[in-house]
């Protein structure tokens, strides 16, 4: 696009800008880790890793970080399943009620996480007489990371040619083998980077986590928020804190190059590349 | 031993794979039968058990939930004026951070969609999709720490005569915009890589001015996919209760029904309707915009 020299600055420094103020927050909480004093005032007087060696050895702390990779193991791997087998369906087939599939798949993340909270907590202690517990708590984090699953499968299965599978079904392979030997190779990276974004969204949600889990229980991040309001623990909350971060972020980034051409290259699967990418913006953690 | 139970997994799968052959009718109801099992009887029937809850009461002695219909739930929520001052509190602070964020978010995705080179914009997409993956606590936690009274807002503007706003209304319409901006930045990026050059292109050769070319051929295309992102600033802000909890004493809905939910379960239904019914509407007006083909 034609624009002038001001215009292209301007846009610049928009950016720029854009991008001081996401990262801002995220530096300064880093620093705070290495904080040498115990309180909060900037800037800090001096610089310490005593506050990460005092997190390895809180045994809340490393007791929440546990609970919180079984509920996002457990979480991850029922979306996985689910999340896959929703895809093959809609991918590969027609059916009445097929666009109702994405709809329903994306529900649990486009309300408020609130919702799917209270909704998940009344149905268990109201009705069923369940008590809230892990095992609710991975119930509710696999129903909203479904879509993430769902999501990346469908754009790789759009991006697939069916022909192959055909191709497959022609020469002789039964549906299973079509799926073993043609279909799951070609998904294999979506389904990795699926289950990496299921995990990281698991991993530091808070909202429904709130709502679902059982007394005396705690994720990480439950741990750091009953802890915000203790003075005397935010030195070790800052240095868990960046931790929660490197975890979410790092197999969020390694998702991105798994599947980096379905997201990041614009313009060539024709139709929605970010439809495609769903790592992008249907991807939505919701916390 | 051993080969035996494989062949006998095998042709159990053959056998299987040799129902499935040739009928696709029941191979989408097996691949569909848990999904939509979980989401439908799991997660849909939920929701509808969320609206029957609603309609039940508490005894308020023995604070047992008494499964009776009785709008008893209704009648406190419109009658009592504090919460409608929530409710519209909620509504109002996720427009505003809509709109700040749709303000804030559309250079962004417009450089990284139409100016940045094939290498800046992979580097942008990457820049913006972590920070929006990173904890949401943490990020909350630290704005917390930034707007204290001796943290680093105050620091960088007391020499210039300003300070930092505190915790208040202020801040968490700050907090709000700075969490969901990535989502609304994304969507509108999408949005603006669908629009063909050749047809901004063209209407610079028609003579155009750039912001001319902007409201009428830009703008128009990308509205779509700015709705889009509005759904996710609208709707995680209307159900948000940890934000204002840590950087205001400002009640919004989220923190009615989180304070709700040990006592009076039923209450805390009943006004879980309300960001639901909100959300309907929204999603509505927002496919009426041709939202949707831009999520």
């Amino acid at each position: 696009m034609r624009l002038s020299k001001r215009s292209r600055i301007l846009l610049r420094l928009a950016v720029w800008a854009g991008l001081a103020f996401i990262y801002i927050p995220l530096i300064v909480i880093v620093l705070y880790a290495f904080n040498s004093s115990k309180i909060l005032a900037w800037p800090p007087p001096g610089w310490t890793t005593h506050w990460f060696s005092q997190a390895f050895k809180n045994e809340a702390a490393r007791e929440a970080f546990l609970t919180s990779i079984k509920a996002g193991v457990a979480a991850t791997a029922i979306a996985l399943t689910l999340g896959t087998l929703a895809s093959l369906a809609v991918a590969r087939h027609r059916f009445f009620g097929r666009e109702t599939i994405s709809f329903l798949v994306i529900l649990p993340i486009a309300l408020p996480g609130i919702i799917t909270g209270v909704a998940i907590s009344n149905t268990f202690t109201q009705v069923l007489n369940v008590p809230l517990s892990l095992f609710t708590v991975i119930v509710g984090h696999a129903t909203f990371c479904i879509v993430v699953v769902y999501n990346n499968s469908v754009a790789r299965l759009r991006r697939l040619s069916g022909s192959l599978e055909e191709a497959s079904a022609d020469l002789g392979a039964n549906t299973w083998q079509t799926f073993r030997f043609v279909t799951f190779p070609g998904m294999k990276s979506a389904l990795i980077a699926g289950g990496l974004l299921a995990f990281a969204l698991s991993f530091d949600e808070i909202i429904v986590t709130n709502f679902t889990i059982g007394a005396g229980e705690q994720t990480l991040p439950i741990w750091i928020y009953s802890n915000l309001f203790r003075p005397h623990e935010l030195p070790i909350v800052n240095a868990v804190a960046v931790l929660v971060i490197l975890i979410s972020i790092i197999p969020v980034y390694l998702a991105h190059r798994l599947t980096g051409d379905e997201g990041a290259t614009p313009g060539r699967g024709g139709r929605g590349k970010f439809e495609g990418g769903g790592v992008e913006t249907e991807a939505v953690a919701a916390p | 031993m051993a080969t035996e139970a494989v062949i006998e997994r095998r042709s159990t799968g053959h056998r299987l794979a040799g129902l499935l052959h040739g009928r696709p009718r029941l191979q989408v109801g097996a691949l569909l039968a848990g999904p939509v099992g979980w989401l439908v009887i799991g997660y849909l029937g939920s929701l509808a058990l969320l609206l029957v809850a609603a309609f039940w009461s508490v005894d308020p002695l023995s604070g047992a939930t008494i499964k009776k219909f009785t709008l008893e739930n209704f009648e406190s929520l419109v009658n009592e004026p504090v919460y409608r001052t929530i409710v519209w509190r909620t509504i109002r602070t996720a427009l505003l951070v809509t709109l700040t964020d749709a303000i804030i978010a559309f250079p962004i995705a417009f450089y990284m969609a139409k100016l940045a080179s094939r290498r800046g914009k992979a580097l942008l997409v990457v820049g913006i999709l972590l920070p929006l993956w990173s904890s949401y606590l943490v990020k909350v936690y630290a704005w917390r720490t930034l707007l204290s009274t001796d943290g680093a807002i105050h620091w960088a503007l007391s020499p210039i005569g300003l300070d930092t706003p505190g915790y208040g209304t202020t801040a968490v319409w700050l907090v709000f915009s700075y969490l969901w901006l990535p989502y609304m930045i994304l969507p509108i990026y999408a949005g603006l890589e669908r629009i063909p050059n050749s047809l901004i292109s063209a209407s610079e050769d028609l003579g155009a001015s750039p912001f001319t070319t902007f409201r009428r051929v830009i703008l128009p295309l990308s509205f779509p996919a700015v709705v889009a992102g509005s759904i996710f600033t609208f709707s995680l802000t209307l159900g948000d209760y940890i934000t204002p909890r840590l950087v205001s004493n400002d009640q919004f809905i989220g923190n009615v029904i989180f304070n709700n939910i040990a006592n009076n379960q039923p209450f805390a239904a009943a006004l879980a309707l309300v960001p639901i019914v909100v959300m309907i509407a929204y999603l509505l007006v927002a496919r009426k915009l041709g939202a949707f083909e831009h999520v």
